[in-house]
């Protein structure tokens, strides 16, 4: 761990072309959305297709209070504001039901939003989306630069991997995850089942709004592209992919999406297809996903050996052939 | 003052009517057995005794406390604990953890989203010790889903017996029990100290007799035949409806 905390920090030395860096900036701010994410589709056991509108709810109500001159500080708070609000809206509406009726629920409230995105032009500039000019300037640190961006991504990864730890391990944590499990229960024993689910849910839709904002600082534009559906689907493409209900899994998930997206695009014009084959593949042979399937083969193989080593130590010394 | 106080209970699912006017008047500390064929509304009644379900008509009263309306989740923090009788356990975690989930549902801390939960020495140490009292501390630490269904029987036992209630409703806590496991359920049932109030389902009437103190017979719905032990099982019409000859 030590070493991949090392690693990231000092990767902007060892990386140093600048297209690279913002790509890892950009594995970082997604890999945040898919920790958010994962909270409901790991640990709440609710599956959401409408992430991509919390996380672009942040985006907008930022992009849009900068264009009407408020500065960063102001914007970024009540993006948060906002999109928290977004989040209980969502939460009071979708947790009417579990299961594929929340799914349809959260799509269909992403939908709406998307549909404002796009079609409400006088606020939203429509299709052309809205451009912003300049990245804040934290206790005056610039952030222009790829390297300094990236420092500054890194650190709120690093937070939100901080807070998930602590939330899976906490007493909160365990609720939640009682109430994926055995929901009945939980309320015989005591439980507020809704209410767990709900402070879930804002608690993803704070870092889906916080992955939002560096998304947006990140390309200094956001358009209705971000909002659609594509975009809910690929953030639980990563949950699901790298090992939903994981710490590492979101990770390596949204890794592997957005390596596949700018790197492998660059050489395969059906990059998409190759996505596909690659999700197919994880599917098939590590259903729990990439981080704990690894684990799983991993651990299969190793006994296998041992095995083999056992048996060929346990034979007559005359017979022994390595 | 009465322990527990049902009072013209109904419920219909649909045109059917599962509890029809049922009225019960448990004691604190009585060992009350309810009984009858398959159908009888027998789950029904504990479903609306413990608000899972809310009745159409009727009363249910918990130490004078009217909590017909009340959420089943205030139930448990009321001092109203229940088993199920099917299993309904958390399949993930260990035996351990799910005592604790058991003793965090009535504590303040399950809203605390920072502290370490395996740090909570007094959880833990409580947790353990109502996993001694099932006889099954030492696998605490094995996954449920490593664990014989009778061991799984205990561990229901134990996570009621762990949030500490006034009130017990065990359902079927014999169903699909070997004979011997049966008979460590029936000791461990009987050690349950008189501060407990115990109303327990029984399908299957020989097994859970001695535990009981009054008994009263379901029959489609409705109370038959209610009184201690021996009028119960001396009574025709518990004859004719139960065990049919």
């Amino acid at each position: 761990m030590a070493v991949a905390l090392i690693g990231l920090l000092s990767l902007p030395v060892w990386v140093g072309n600048t297209y690279y860096i913002n790509i890892a900036s950009q594995i970082l701010l997604w890999a945040v959305l898919a920790l958010a994410l994962n909270v409901l589709v790991g640990y709440a056991g609710l599956v959401s297709l409408g992430h991509a509108s919390l996380f672009a709810m942040a985006g907008y109500t930022a992009a849009l209070l900068l264009d009407a001159g408020y500065n960063h500080g102001t914007a970024d708070l009540v993006a948060i504001i906002i999109t928290l609000l977004t989040a209980a809206v969502f939460a009071v509406l979708a947790l009417r039901a579990t299961g594929i009726g929340f799914l349809m629920i959260t799509l269909a409230i992403g939908q709406i939003l998307w549909g404002i995105a796009y079609r409400w032009a006088s606020l939203t500039h429509g299709d052309n989306g809205i451009n912003v000019l300049t990245r804040p300037a934290p206790f005056g640190i610039s952030l222009v630069g790829a390297s300094s961006f990236y420092d500054v991504t890194l650190g709120v990864f690093l937070i939100a991997v901080v807070s998930m730890a602590r939330f899976v391990r906490s007493p909160f944590g365990a609720s939640l995850r009682g109430t994926r499990d055995q929901a009945r229960r939980m309320t015989a024993l005591g439980y507020n089942v809704w209410l767990i689910r709900f402070l879930a849910i804002l608690f993803s839709g704070f870092w889906a709004s916080i992955a939002g904002l560096l998304f947006l600082y990140h390309n200094k534009s956001i358009s209705p592209q971000v909002v659609a559906l594509t975009t809910s689907a690929e953030a639980l493409l990563m949950v699901i992919s790298g090992g939903s209900g994981t710490l590492l899994g979101p990770m390596v998930g949204a890794a592997l999406v957005v390596i596949m997206k700018n790197v492998v695009s660059a050489y395969i014009a059906r990059w998409n297809l190759v996505l596909g084959v690659i999700f197919i593949l994880i599917i098939r042979c590590m259903p729990e996903g990439l981080v704990p399937g690894s684990v799983r083969l991993w651990r299969v193989g190793w006994q296998a050996v041992r095995a083999r080593l056992n048996g060929w130590a346990m034979r007559p010394a005359g017979e022994r052939t390595p | 003052m009465t322990a527990l106080a049902v009072t013209a209970l109904c419920k219909s699912f649909g045109g059917l009517r599962v509890v029809i006017n049922v009225d019960l008047v448990v004691e604190p500390g009585e060992r009350r057995l309810i009984i009858g064929p398959n159908g009888a509304g027998k789950t029904t009644l504990f479903n609306l005794i413990t608000g899972e379900i809310a009745p159409d008509s009727g009363a249910i009263v918990l130490f004078g406390r009217d909590i017909t309306r009340a959420a089943c989740r205030k139930r448990a923090h009321l001092g109203m604990a229940r088993t199920y009788q099917i299993i309904t356990l958390f399949p993930h975690d260990t035996l351990l953890r799910n005592v604790t989930l058991a003793l965090l549902g009535l504590s303040p801390l399950r809203w605390n989203a920072l502290l370490d939960l395996d740090r909570q020495q007094h959880l833990t140490e409580r947790a353990r010790e109502a996993l001694s009292r099932v006889g099954l501390e030492t696998i605490s630490d094995r996954p449920l889903a490593q664990t014989s269904y009778g061991e799984r029987r205990r561990v229901e036992i134990a996570m009621a017996l762990a949030q500490n209630p006034k009130v017990l409703l065990l359902d079927e806590p014999f169903a699909g029990l070997s004979i011997d496991e049966r008979r460590e359920v029936q000791k461990l049932l009987a050690t349950i100290p008189r501060t407990v109030t115990v109303v327990m389902i029984e399908h299957n009437m020989d097994v859970a007799l001695d535990l009981a103190d009054r008994i009263t017979l379901l029959h489609f719905g409705e109370v038959i035949v209610e009184g201690t032990r021996a009028q119960v099982v001396a009574d025709p019409r518990t004859r004719e409806v139960y065990l049919g000859a």
